[in-house]
């Protein structure tokens, strides 16, 4: 079995408050795995910890096998790890087209090219058409950024992320802030996305969770409460307790 | 305009990508037309237009990266003393190439202190920019043995433009050599802002953190960009020492850092002829307000600045696509000639 993430012994305080404690995570390759808990339970400082926005205390982060716990954020995402946020980080006044096309040919090493115009390489363009395309969004290419429905917004969200061709994809609350009549698209783009790319979702959304993950650990106040099975999850007398015990405490 | 319906909409999108356009032939056939509309007004022009260069700097790292400066006559200050110490010791006599040799030592400050000043926040940005450009101008001003000190860089003669064009009294030459200069290094910049690369700057601009989200190494492209616009403005100021054969401490001086802050937000950023036009624009404003009142003309100048802010570049873009309609109508033009217009001019 091999594992497409893995985090050894990580660790983080902010001063005095102990946010990552310890935390051993296994993630498969191809798996869809979820990372739930209760609020404040840590989950997006794991993420910072795991995209580099956060360096850890202590502990390693392996990238299938490859320990990337020193590299800087964006040569994380070379190295095959890219994420979309909890809240939507779009180029207000870019367009679709070049939102992707900019995560495109930065992957393929045409980003800094200064002399060359854009839009001439033919293998760069069918991609963009391609991811376009796929997270329909084509008929909006040209448009900027700020004027796209939030739907559509949180669909360019998945669609830069996967443009970045990563092998792990860590997707925070893709659905978080979507009306309901929009959510239908971002669950089937999230359904629909390659097979070969690992997924990691921190997910409030508990029907989302079940209907998607086939893997789910429980953080509870940063570290990690147990890892399982959804349908053993689903059973297990301490996650109800921490989730039902949510409730006592606040 | 029937195979456009055929392609793809991102091929008919990036073939739109940076292709010239009617307005931009207009723009440089007026500047052409200058030169012989305004044969008495070639020392006014050859300002405007290393003025022009200077503002077309400033854009590429605050119109396209986001990076503000208040110490952009660092460089402008560098490239003249730079071009006055090589005619005045007769290092490099031709025109052309001293202005290439100080483009480039301006260009090695801005990659130095390109690292001071890419960290941080807007406002200290602001602050590390107006320091180095304080002190370089206190550095002038101490090694005056070098410089002249508050007496200026004089006594040397600018030699024959590629030994063939003598810099005349009215500024004939200067003008055509600074036009030059500006247009050859527009197109340098306008292949630059077109490019992968500009669009990465466009992108950090917009948003930091995604842009670093999907491998864009942020620091590396503000730190190129800042060098590339630290070769502009040493040019312009070795433009500026060239066609007046003077270079004193005022080429450091705040207030040409913060008129070109003004300038760049006359003609608006981002869009390469903002600086351009700024220029153009601020020039005439200043020859304007200071004939009718030379004690309190910036009064004025500080008065349309703070129209301009607070009317807002969106506003004032809707007004601009609206008036020439509206006009025409005033006029009693049918607007099939209007509307032909616009559409005439998809090149």
């Amino acid at each position: 079995m091999t594992l497409a993430l893995e985090t050894i012994g990580l660790d983080k305080r902010f001063g005095g408050l102990h946010v990552t404690c310890d935390l051993a995570l296994k993630v498969e390759a191809g798996a869809r795995h979820a990372l739930i808990g209760p609020n404040g339970a840590g989950k997006t400082t794991v993420i910072n910890l795991l995209t580099g926005v956060l360096t850890p205390d202590a502990g390693r982060i392996l990238l299938e096998g490859r320990d990337i716990t020193a590299l800087p954020v964006n040569r994380r995402v070379r190295a095959g790890l890219a994420r979309t946020f909890q809240i939507n980080q779009l180029y207000p006044e870019l367009t679709p087209l070049e939102t992707i096309g900019l995560a495109v040919s930065e992957r393929l090493g045409h980003g800094a090219d200064w002399w060359r115009r854009r839009g001439t390489r033919a293998e760069v363009n069918d991609e963009i058409a391609r991811h376009l395309e796929h997270f329909r969004l084509t008929d909006v290419c040209d448009e900027r950024t700020v004027t796209l429905p939030y739907g559509k917004q949180r669909l360019l969200e998945i669609a830069v992320a996967i443009a970045c061709g990563p092998r792990v994809l860590l997707l925070d609350e893709p659905a978080a802030g979507v009306p309901e009549s929009e959510r239908h698209d971002i669950l089937a783009a999230v359904a629909s996305l390659p097979r070969d790319v690992t997924v990691l979702l921190i997910e409030h959304d508990m029907d989302l969770v079940f209907s998607f993950a086939d893997r789910i650990s429980v953080l509870v106040n940063g570290a990690l409460l147990v890892e399982d099975t959804p349908e053993r999850i689903a059973r297990d007398p301490q996650v109800r307790a921490v989730y039902l015990g949510e409730a006592q405490d606040a | 305009m029937s195979d456009m319906t055929t392609l793809s909409p991102v091929a008919a999108s990036t073939a739109r990508i940076g292709r010239w356009r009617w307005q931009e032939t207009a723009f440089w056939l007026l500047v052409v037309a200058s030169y012989f509309l305004f044969s008495d007004r070639y020392l006014i022009l050859t300002e405007i237009a290393w003025l022009a260069l200077f503002a077309l700097s400033l854009d590429l790292i605050l119109g396209y990266a986001g990076i503000v400066s208040l110490g952009h006559a660092a460089f402008f200050g560098v490239g003249a003393y730079g071009v006055g110490l090589l005619a005045k010791h007769g290092i490099i006599e031709e025109p052309v190439l001293a202005l290439l040799a100080a483009g480039l030592m301006a260009m090695a400050l801005g990659f130095v202190t390109s690292f001071l000043v890419i960290r941080g926040t807007d406002l200290s940005r602001l602050m590390v920019t107006l320091g180095i450009a304080l002190l370089l101008r206190e550095l002038a001003n101490r090694f005056s043995d070098i410089t002249g000190g508050f007496d200026g860089l004089q006594g040397f003669t600018i030699a024959p433009v590629l030994g063939l064009f003598e810099f005349d009294i009215f500024g004939r030459t200067g003008f055509v050599y600074c036009t030059v200069v500006l247009f050859v290094l527009f197109l340098a910049a306008r292949r630059l802002v077109n490019s992968p690369f500009g669009l990465s700057l466009r992108a950090i601009h917009n948003n930091r953190l995604r842009a670093e989200a999907v491998g864009i190494p942020v620091d590396r492209r503000l730190i190129a960009v800042y060098t590339v616009s630290a070769f502009y403005a040493g040019v312009a100021g070795a433009l500026f020492t060239q066609t007046t054969a003077l270079a004193s401490l005022d080429v450091f001086a705040f207030e040409r850092s913060a008129d070109l802050l003004l300038i760049l937000v006359i003609g608006g950023g981002g869009y390469l002829y903002g600086g351009l036009i700024g220029a153009v624009v601020f020039k005439i404003l200043q020859e304007i307000f200071s004939s009718i009142t030379p004690q309190y003309w910036l009064f004025w100048i500080g008065l349309v600045f703070v129209v301009i802010v607070l009317v807002g570049r969106e506003r004032m873009r809707r007004w601009a696509r609206v008036a020439p309609d509206f006009l025409l109508r005033r006029l009693g033009l049918s607007r099939g000639v209007g509307g032909g217009g616009s559409r005439g001019g998809e090149p």
